[in-house]
C-alpha cells in the first residue's frame, strides 16, 4: 500500500475563536482519490487550508508529505473555490498555466523574463500538463471564450503543471452541467492513477463522483467519517452522520444514487460566549 | 521663435524641432514619462483600477495648491499628495477586506475630500496660482533638465519594482485567490502597486496636466489589451502606443498654437478606438 500522503490524527480546526470540527482521523495516500463532502458550513475548505498550513490544528497531529502542514506546499497543487471566477479576463488559458508554473517567482512576467532553455523547458511542460486535461484544442482561446468545463480544465492543468504530490480541488464541479461534471470526475480520476498523485477534491453533491471514488471523506456535526465509498456510502451511516433520513439507491446499472442530502448545516454546537 | 510652420519634409521638421533646447527637453521628459506610464498603465487597466489612478491624479490638484500655499516646490505637492491617495485607498481597501471590488465607493470619497482640500488651499493663497491651467492640462514648456533628471530616476525606480514584481503582481491581479494559496503577498502588493502608480501618475501629468492624465495611461494600454491577450506582447504595444502618442503630439503642438494636451489625448483616444476596430472587423 502507498505510503500515506496526508495524515490527520485527532486534529481540531477553529476558525475565528469558533470550533469547526474536532477528534479528526484521516488518511488520504498516493494515488487515492478522495472526495470531500459534507453540507455548507461543515468545515471542507477548512480542511484543505489546515492541510495547507493556513489554519492552525492543535491539538492533534496532522502530517503532510511526511513533515508538518506548510511545509510541502511546493508540491501541493490547489484550486481555491471560486466565487464567481471573472470570465472576462483577457488572459488566454495557456497563460494561465503558465502562470500556474512560475507565476509566484519574482521577475518578469512570460515571455520577456524566460528567455533561453529554461523558458523552452517551461513552455514543454506547460503544453505537457494542456494535453494532459485534453485542452489542446483551446488553451489558446481567451478563458472568456471558453466553457464552463473548458475553463475547468485550464484550471485543473494550472493546479497539475508543478507535478505535486498533492492535488486539492475545492468544488471544481460547481457551476458544471452533468455531463461535465462526470468528464472532469473521470479526468481527475485519470490523473490521479497516470501521474500517482494524492487527489482530494470537496464536493457538495456525491453523485457526479460515486462511480470514480476511492474514499470519502464526510464532514458533519464537527465530525469526520472516512472509508472507501461501498462502506460509508450507506442509508444507515449516511442518515447517523447527518441526523436526518437520507437514501442509498442502487440503481439498475448497479451505481449508488444518494437521495435527500440535508443542504442547511446540522445543528454542531454552536458555542456563544 | 515666431510660428513655425509645417513643411512636407520631415527630416527638416524634426530637425527644426530639435533646435531648441526646450523640446529636446521636453522629448526627454515625454519619453521617460511614456515608458512608465505604457508598463504602470498597463498593469492598472488590467486591475481594473482606472478609477483608483484617476483619483491618486486628482490629487494633484490639492498637492499642488497646497504646496503653493505652504511655499513649497510645486512637483514636491503632486508627489506627496499623489501618494497618500495611494495609502489611503489601499489601506481602506484592505481595511474592508474585501480587497479591490471594496475600494470604489472609499476612492469616491477620497477624491472629493481632495478635491475640496484643494479648493480650500487655492482660495486661502490669496495669489493667483498661475500654473492651475498648465496643472490640470499640461503644457512642454519650460521642462528644465533638472526635471528631466528627476523623472529619469523615478521612471528608473518604478520599472525597477516592477521588473522585480512583475509577475506575480499578473497572477495576483488576475486571480489573487490563487496568488494568495501560492503564497504571494497579495496585500503587499496591492499597496505597492498602489505607490507605483501614484510615481507615475504624479510624473505624467507633468507633461500631460493632472486631468489628462488617462491619454498616456489608460488609453495605449487598453488598445494594446484590447489587440492581444498575450502579456507580454501587450505590454510591448502598450509602452509602444503611449511613445507614439506623446512624440507625434509634442510634434504636431510645436508646430501648432493648440495645447499639447488636447493633440496626446486625441491621439490616445483616436488610438483607441482604432484599436476596438481592429478588434471587432479584423481578429
Amino acid at each position: 500500500m502507498n505510503e500515506p500522503a496526508i495524515e490527520l490524527r485527532g486534529a481540531r480546526a477553529s476558525m475565528g475563536g469558533q470550533e469547526v470540527w474536532s477528534d479528526v482521523d484521516l488518511v488520504v495516500r498516493s494515488g487515492e482519490f478522495v472526495a470531500v463532502l459534507g453540507s455548507n458550513g461543515s468545515g471542507k475548505s477548512t480542511l484543505l487550508r489546515v492541510i495547507l498550513g493556513l489554519v492552525e490544528s492543535a491539538p492533534g497531529t496532522v502530517s503532510v508529505l511526511g513533515g508538518p502542514p506548510g511545509g510541502a506546499n511546493r508540491e501541493i497543487g490547489y484550486l481555491p473555490q471560486r466565487h464567481g471566477f471573472d470570465s472576462t479576463l483577457p488572459i488566454r488559458g495557456v497563460d494561465l498555466v503558465r502562470l500556474g508554473l512560475d507565476g509566484a517567482r519574482w521577475g518578469l512576467p512570460s515571455p520577456l523574463g524566460s528567455r533561453g532553455a529554461s523558458g523552452r523547458r517551461a513552455r514543454e511542460r506547460v503544453g505537457e500538463v494542456i494535453e494532459l486535461v485534453g485542452a489542446g484544442a483551446y488553451a489558446e482561446r481567451t478563458l472568456g471564450e471558453l466553457s464552463g468545463g473548458e475553463r475547468q480544465r485550464i484550471l485543473i492543468a494550472q493546479a497539475l503543471v508543478r507535478r505535486p504530490r498533492i492535488v486539492m480541488l475545492d468544488e471544481p464541479l460547481d457551476s458544471l452541467d452533468l455531463p461535465n461534471q462526470a468528464a472532469v470526475s473521470a479526468l481527475v480520476q485519470r490523473i490521479c492513477r497516470a501521474e500517482n498523485v494524492a487527489v482530494l477534491l470537496v464536493a457538495h453533491d456525491v453523485n457526479p463522483l460515486l462511480s470514480y471514488l476511492d474514499q470519502v471523506i464526510y464532514l458533519a456535526g464537527g465530525r469526520a467519517l472516512q472509508g472507501p465509498v461501498e462502506q460509508v456510502i450507506t442509508s444507515a451511516t449516511l442518515s447517523e452522520l447527518y441526523g436526518a433520513p437520507i437514501e442509498v439507491l442502487r440503481t439498475s446499472d448497479g451505481r449508488l444514487v444518494v437521495v435527500g442530502q440535508p443542504e442547511a448545516p446540522h445543528v454542531h454546537g454552536h458555542r456563544h460566549d | 521663435m515666431g510660428n513655425p510652420t509645417l513643411s512636407w519634409n520631415l527630416v527638416s521638421d524634426v530637425h527644426r524641432l530639435l533646435e531648441y533646447q526646450f523640446m529636446v527637453n521636453a522629448l526627454q521628459a515625454g519619453t521617460i514619462v511614456a515608458v512608465m506610464a505604457g508598463v504602470v498603465g498597463w498593469y492598472m487597466v488590467l486591475r481594473r483600477q482606472s478609477f483608483a489612478g484617476h483619483t491618486i491624479a486628482v490629487m494633484a490638484f490639492p498637492g499642488a495648491s497646497g504646496a503653493a500655499l505652504a511655499g513649497l516646490p510645486t512637483a514636491l505637492g503632486y508627489y506627496l499628495a499623489c501618494g497618500i491617495a495611494a495609502l489611503t485607498i489601499g489601506r481602506a481597501g484592505g481595511a474592508a477586506g474585501r480587497g479591490r471590488s471594496g475600494e470604489s465607493a472609499t476612492i469616491g470619497v477620497v477624491q472629493v475630500a481632495g478635491l475640496a482640500a484643494g479648493f480650500l488651499f487655492l482660495s486661502l493663497y490669496s495669489g493667483v496660482l498661475e500654473q492651475l491651467e498648465t496643472l490640470l492640462f499640461g503644457t512642454f514648456l519650460g521642462i528644465d533638465s533638472n526635471q528631466v533628471l528627476t523623472l529619469l530616476v523615478i521612471a528608473v525606480v518604478v520599472l525597477g519594482v516592477l521588473a522585480l514584481v512583475g509577475r506575480p503582481l499578473l497572477l495576483a491581479s488576475l486571480d489573487p485567490e490563487l496568488a494568495r494559496a501560492r503564497g504571494v503577498p497579495v496585500g503587499a502588493l496591492d499597496i505597492g502597486f498602489l505607490l507605483v502608480l501614484s510615481l507615475a501618475v504624479a510624473a505624467t501629468s507633468q507633461i500631460t496636466g493632472a486631468l489628462l492624465v488617462f491619454a498616456l495611461l489608460v488609453a495605449p494600454a487598453a488598445a494594446a489589451q484590447a489587440l492581444t491577450p498575450r502579456p507580454g506582447l501587450s505590454l510591448v504595444l502598450s509602452v509602444a502606443f503611449a511613445l507614439l502618442v506623446t512624440w507625434v503630439g509634442l510634434g504636431i503642438s510645436y508646430f501648432s498654437i493648440y495645447p499639447l494636451g488636447f493633440f496626446v489625448t486625441s491621439l490616445a483616444f483616436g488610438l483607441y478606438v482604432l484599436a476596438q476596430l481592429v478588434r471587432r472587423l479584423v481578429l
